[in-house]
């Protein structure tokens, strides 16, 4: 039996130490956290606070020490790399600070890369990564290399392969940290503006509360475990700016 | 899988031409070295073959001296008697026929046209010692044989010179003094490895040499065909023995010799074979080296490319479809290179033969094996940088600056 309202995410007392012994270093100590389908989370803290390690076990990258990891109802925590990873090209979408696009690659070849991974045939290939180019405004640029696009295009690229798929969760990490505010302004328009019409449910790391005002949801962390939790109507809500 | 595999692979190496293209140096020089070495060696081999093939299998070259050639000083052996070519036919078991060969060097005149040549006298058992075959005419009769009669068979190169595109047989012409009629044209057998041209000879009955040219009945060369039954070295040395007492050689050194032209080839052959291998191997280990050149560049390029295979596990690729995306991509690489390595392995070989004198080959199995080899190095080699990628975790490739 399903609730409607069920969170899509569940963490429950997720601990995460590095190393052992006397330099076992705790960077989780019990993080409690539900995120519901389509929200838009922004995690804010100072380093080492843990927000970082959390979108890390967010995203599937790693593992909890301890605790429990509930999305879509399933158990996380106790799935192995392989099956972490087919999770991931199946329900998750990756924006990170330095774009991570694959250099001397056109935009269309990048935005196609996850949908190669997944199989699809060349044709649904390529109309499903023009469509994705096509919301994030670049369709036209589409056989541009990364090193021949500007800083804002080529996150606006990277946004595109991480919607390719149609993920349930776009997991971004510090989206604008390397943009100017007028860029970062376009991109965070373009974030709320995806999750709002495609329904699709944002977390976003970011240390500027001018970007974490965007969201619905802000999630501040301190010393590995979660400080507060405010909600907002979020800029999202009113017009853009 | 595999074709989206290979195109991840392939469009890899299209961003990287110049690098792809040094890091499969190596096997292509390899694959060409190796494939080049071995066709050639293979060539000389079946060339040095063909040439003693000319020569007859199953013959006995019998030549007064030492050796080939005549030796230091002293007095030169007589040549032989023709009363010894009756005793070898005669008293020795399984000789075939035996064919003595007088010479003599004339300028052959025909209207316009002279050629200086060999005269080769011989009898009809010339032919059937050796495989020799008339590409028109006929060979001597018994009688023009015992007559002497001054009739000629000519070699091509013969044929050419002096008749151009004409017919020569039927026709009439000078050798030195004799006004010669020639009654056949032997085939064509193209250059031989030691003693020339084997179509520049004009070939007479014995006897008419010795009359008119040489003066004398010496027999200079015999030609002993060996039946198949029998062992050549049997044979040769039942003539040994028989020709020491004719030539009252004992206590002495032998003043004659036979050469079996079988043994020759076998020797000759074995040497081509070895030299082949030798040469063989020494490229096989240009290749090995172009096998590590890949997985140099390979590991580097996983270094390197840290971050970029952070993005794909972050997008969702499983550690083996970037282990085989890398295996693919050296296997790829040095298939290419193998392939480039047998283009020039042919360029090589087709401009080496018209120098070396051997005729153009082609082995498929050759070909097939170096580039078998060439896949094969891509796999070994590619396997361990492969595996680093696949093991690297994908937070801190994702890190990696």
């Amino acid at each position: 039996m399903r609730v409607a309202d069920e969170p899509l995410i569940q963490l429950r007392g997720i601990r995460k130490v590095y190393g052992e012994g006397p330099t076992a270093f705790q960077a989780l100590k019990g993080v409690d956290l539900d995120i519901r389908r389509g929200d838009f989370v922004a995690v804010m803290g100072p380093s080492g606070s843990g927000k970082s390690t959390t979108m890390n076990i967010l995203g599937c990258l790693d593992v909890p020490s301890a605790g429990t990891f509930l999305f879509r109802g399933h158990h996380i925590e106790t799935l192995n790399r392989d099956q972490r990873a087919l999770l991931r090209r199946r329900y998750l979408g990756f924006v990170f600070q330095g774009f991570n696009l694959l250099a001397r690659t056109s935009a269309l070849e990048n935005v196609e890369l996850p949908l190669l991974y997944r199989g699809d045939e060349k044709k649904a290939r390529r109309d499903a990564a023009m469509a994705a180019l096509d919301k994030v405004g670049l369709a036209e640029w589409w056989d541009h290399t990364p090193g021949e696009l500007s800083g804002g295009q080529q996150q606006r690229v990277a946004i595109a392969r991480a919607i390719v798929t149609s993920p349930d969760v776009l997991l971004a990490d510090e989206p604008t940290g390397n943009l100017d505010s007028e860029r970062s302004v376009e991109i965070m328009q373009l974030l709320t503006g995806l999750n709002r019409d495609s329904g699709i449910t944002v977390l976003m790391v970011t240390h500027e509360p001018d970007m974490a005002a965007f969201a619905h949801t802000i999630v501040h962390f301190k010393d590995g475990l979660v400080d507060r939790i405010e909600q907002s109507q979020g800029l999202a809500r009113g017009e853009p700016a | 899988m595999l074709g989206t595999i290979l195109l991840l692979a392939l469009r890899s190496i299209r961003r990287h031409l110049l690098r792809s293209f040094l890091t499969i140096l190596g096997i292509v020089i390899g694959v060409g070295a190796v494939v080049a070495m071995t066709t050639l060696g293979q060539a000389t081999t079946s060339a040095v073959q063909q040439q003693i093939a000319a020569l007859g299998t199953n013959v006995l070259q019998v030549r007064p001296g030492q050796g080939f050639g005549r030796g230091g000083g002293g007095p030169r052996p007589p040549d032989f008697d023709p009363s010894d070519v009756t005793a070898i036919a005669q008293q020795i078991a399984g000789v075939t026929a035996v064919a003595p060969q007088a010479q003599a060097t004339a300028t052959a005149i025909y209207e316009g046209a002279n050629w200086s040549t060999t005269i080769n006298g011989t009898t009809s058992a010339y032919f059937t010692v050796q495989p020799w075959t008339l590409s028109e005419g006929r060979i001597f009769t018994p009688r023009e044989e015992s007559a002497g009669k001054a009739v000629c068979i000519i070699g091509s190169t013969v044929k050419t010179n002096l008749f151009r595109g004409g017919s020569a047989v039927g026709q009439r012409f000078r050798i030195g003094n004799v006004s010669c009629d020639i009654i056949g044209v032997l085939s064509t057998k193209g250059q031989a490895g030691f003693g020339g041209d084997q179509d520049d000879v004009v070939i007479m009955p014995i006897k008419a040499v010795q009359r008119r040219f040489t003066g004398n009945t010496d027999v200079r060369l015999m030609l002993v065909g060996v039946d198949q039954a029998y062992s050549t070295a049997q044979v040769q040395a039942s003539i040994s023995d028989l020709l020491r007492e004719r030539r009252h050689t004992a206590g002495r050194d032998d003043d004659f010799n036979i050469f079996d032209t079988k043994q020759i080839s076998d020797t000759l052959t074995g040497t081509t074979t070895l030299l082949t291998r030798i040469v063989a191997a020494v490229a096989g280990i240009s290749l090995v080296v172009g096998g590590i050149g890949i997985m140099n560049i390979m590991l580097v390029s996983v270094t390197e490319r840290t971050r970029e295979i952070g993005i794909r596990l972050a997008i969702g690729a499983v550690a083996n479809e970037v282990l085989l995306q890398f295996l693919v991509e050296a296997i790829v690489l040095s298939c290419i290179g193998g392939l480039i390595g047998l283009l020039l392995a042919q360029l090589v070989i087709a401009v080496a033969t018209p120098l070396m004198q051997v005729p153009w080959t082609f082995d498929p199995q050759i070909n097939m094996v170096a580039f078998l080899i060439s896949a094969l190095i891509g796999v070994v080699f590619g396997y361990f940088p492969a595996r680093r990628a696949a093991s690297l975790n994908p937070i801190d490739a994702l890190r990696h600056e």
